[in-house]
């Protein structure tokens, strides 16, 4: 039998309702995985074993009764240190919030709780999502399990780090410029960005609200499929969720049948910047997409070539007010000598708990939205961002989805960008459009650029609410790519 | 676009309650010079016609009753504070003495 820790959600799912090994097997053979590997990745920042192990126990208890299981019973699951949940300590990749236990669930987590999921633990992340490579985080840089000398992408890296290293065969994270599609796809793992309102933000610490998003982290695109129908849906604790019946999203990604869907490469995600092998892998990829009876077009968004720019003017914004709320008073870190007056207090509360890169942020962002600059940059840039959405409405109005590849690069070396944040900023150029436009987007792996076998990612990118679509197209590419490699590609992933 | 002057910056710094070292106030205002250069670029392709999007849905607001449910305990909202005094945050002196 397949070992414990390479079996996908679906396989251990059925293995547990088949009763060939039980919900405890399943959560104690990824502790003993973490345990055994986890130093060399530091992707756990919490290890919730007693947790776990009773939610397992339960699930063992519910299927000998005979209740009713949900499709992921008794699943594991690594959740992004961003989701709360209930007395578990919540940093955010923060000093600031060390120690932070919240008072109740995000509703991600209520839900998976409630799907019978066995969570395992809270992962590692950039400070508050800030950043591509999950260096960041006050808690040490999390790695590759593919080279444990690069980064796992970010912010959501200990979420793709913890499912290509098998610690976990799903994982939570969240994506505000490319935060769950970047990390899976230089770890050959499949992360969604759904439609924004698709899953609800309640308990989630926001960075720049109109743009974060929860999705699913998976090894298959199936496993993807379930996580993501299991958390997703309106929710009357988000005023922002949508309230409107979710598409089957399993039945997408189980279709496999893509013939004379009509698929469009966006022409300026291509060029200087982007990694041959990267694209080498994309290009064949959209050759067996078109094999697969797909219609291929190329089609031009201009405005998409100044999406980064508008990113980093309205995310900052956002992130500048949002932040606002740490501020030592309520809950979270405070530096007070007692002499000092609350202005006082503030300033050196968050001068020693937010680290360089969200104080950049809080920075320009502060800087963005003071009058005298508000409408030469916010303004601006929230004009560029009405583009952007009318490029995706002209583009969608031709094809039934958008393809590219996810990063231009493969994953760096940990410390080769982080001092220079506009190289780090370039890695999210073709992911950022698609929150700024609010509609879905998806990575999955398409193989090893030649230059240094290491995973690349194709990027599916759906209208509002049709997140199923790009389900459709990940399953079939999936499905010829797995069969043409003989396995899955982490499969190709040495050893940790 | 004018350079961020150290002057200006430590004062956007004190605006977002930042207290930055002379070690930051060097570093980031080079990085954020380079940085708002290149973000100024949005200002290329605008015109007074296009109408700002703040967000990607045609967002109302939202309503519900106005009826008391459930919510924290003062003990459960107050376990994480800092400091607190008769159920209640205390926070650190907030006028000037006289």
């Amino acid at each position: 039998m397949t070992e414990l820790t390479r079996m996908t959600a679906v396989d251990l799912a059925a293995g547990i309702k088949k009763k060939e090994f039980s919900a405890v097997d399943v959560a104690k053979a990824h502790f003993d995985q973490i345990a055994a590997v986890d130093k060399k990745l530091n992707a756990f920042l919490f290890i919730d074993e007693d947790g776990a192990m009773a939610q397992a126990a339960n699930v063992d208890k519910k299927l000998a009764s005979g209740e009713f299981l949900g499709p992921l019973a008794g699943v594991p699951v690594a959740v992004k240190d961003i989701f709360t949940q209930k007395d578990i300590p919540t940093t955010c990749g923060s000093r600031i919030l060390e120690n932070w236990r919240p008072p109740y669930d995000s509703t991600v987590v209520s839900r998976m709780k409630n799907a019978d999921m066995v969570l395992l633990g809270k992962v590692n992340m950039d400070e508050f999502a800030m950043g591509s490579s999950t260096e960041t985080s006050a808690y040490g840089p999390t790695t590759n399990p593919w080279d444990t000398s690069r980064i796992p992408g970010g912010s959501s890296g200990g979420s793709s780090a913890a499912v290509a290293g098998f610690l976990a065969p799903l994982a939570v994270g969240t994506d505000t410029g490319g935060s769950i599609r970047q990390p899976a796809a230089v770890t050959g793992t499949v992360g969604v960005k759904p439609t924004y309102g698709g899953i609800s933000r309640y308990g989630i610490v926001a960075l720049a609200s109109s743009l974060d998003q929860a999705g699913p982290f998976a090894r298959t695109v199936l496993d993807a499929a379930l996580l993501h129908q299991a958390i997703a849906g309106y929710d009357p604790l988000d005023s922002t969720s949508i309230n409107q019946p979710i598409p089957d999203f399993v039945a997408a990604a189980k279709h496999k049948d893509i013939a004379g869907m009509k698929l469009g490469i966006v022409k300026e995600f291509a060029g200087e910047g982007y990694q041959a092998g990267v694209l080498n892998r994309f290009n064949e990829a959209v050759a067996i997409l078109r094999n697969l009876g797909a219609e291929i077009v190329e089609l031009s968004c201009p405005s998409f070539t100044y999406a980064l720019a508008a990113y980093y003017l309205i995310q900052p914004s956002e992130c500048s007010s949002n932040l606002a709320r740490f501020d030592g008073m309520r809950y979270g870190l405070r530096v007070d000598d007692g002499d000092s007056s609350v202005e006082q207090v503030m300033a050196a509360t968050r001068a020693a708990g937010f680290g360089p890169e969200v104080k950049r942020r809080i920075i320009i962002g502060t800087y963005a939205l003071s009058s005298g600059y508000y409408d030469a940059y916010y303004g601006s840039a929230q004009k560029v961002r009405r583009l952007i959405a009318d490029d995706f409405n002209a583009a969608f109005s031709q094809v039934d989805a958008l393809i590219s590849p996810t990063s231009p690069i493969t994953a760096f070396k940990i410390g080769e960008k982080l001092n220079d944040p506009m190289a780090m900023y370039l890695n999210d150029i073709c992911t950022i459009p698609v929150n700024l436009a609010g509609v879905g987007g998806m990575s999955v792996p398409i193989g090893l650029a030649d230059e240094d076998n290491l995973p690349a990612g194709m990027q599916i990118m759906a209208p509002v609410m049709c997140d199923d679509r790009m389900y459709r197209v990940a399953g079939a590419l999936e499905s010829a790519l797995v069969s043409s490699w003989g396995g899955l590609l982490l499969d190709k992933a040495p050893r940790l | 676009m004018s350079k961020l002057s150290r002057d200006e910056l430590r004062s956007i710094a004190d605006l977002a309650r930042i207290a930055l070292t002379e070690a930051e106030l060097d570093q980031f205002s080079s990085q954020l010079d380079v940085i708002l250069d290149s973000v100024a670029k949005v200002q290329e392709i605008v015109n007074d016609e296009i109408k700002p999007m703040s967000h990607a849905l045609d967002i109302n607001n939202v309503f519900r009753a106005d009826v008391v449910g459930n919510s924290l305990s003062a003990t459960d909202a107050l376990a994480a504070a800092p400091a607190s005094e008769d159920d209640r945050f205390r926070v650190p002196r907030i006028l000037e003495e006289e």
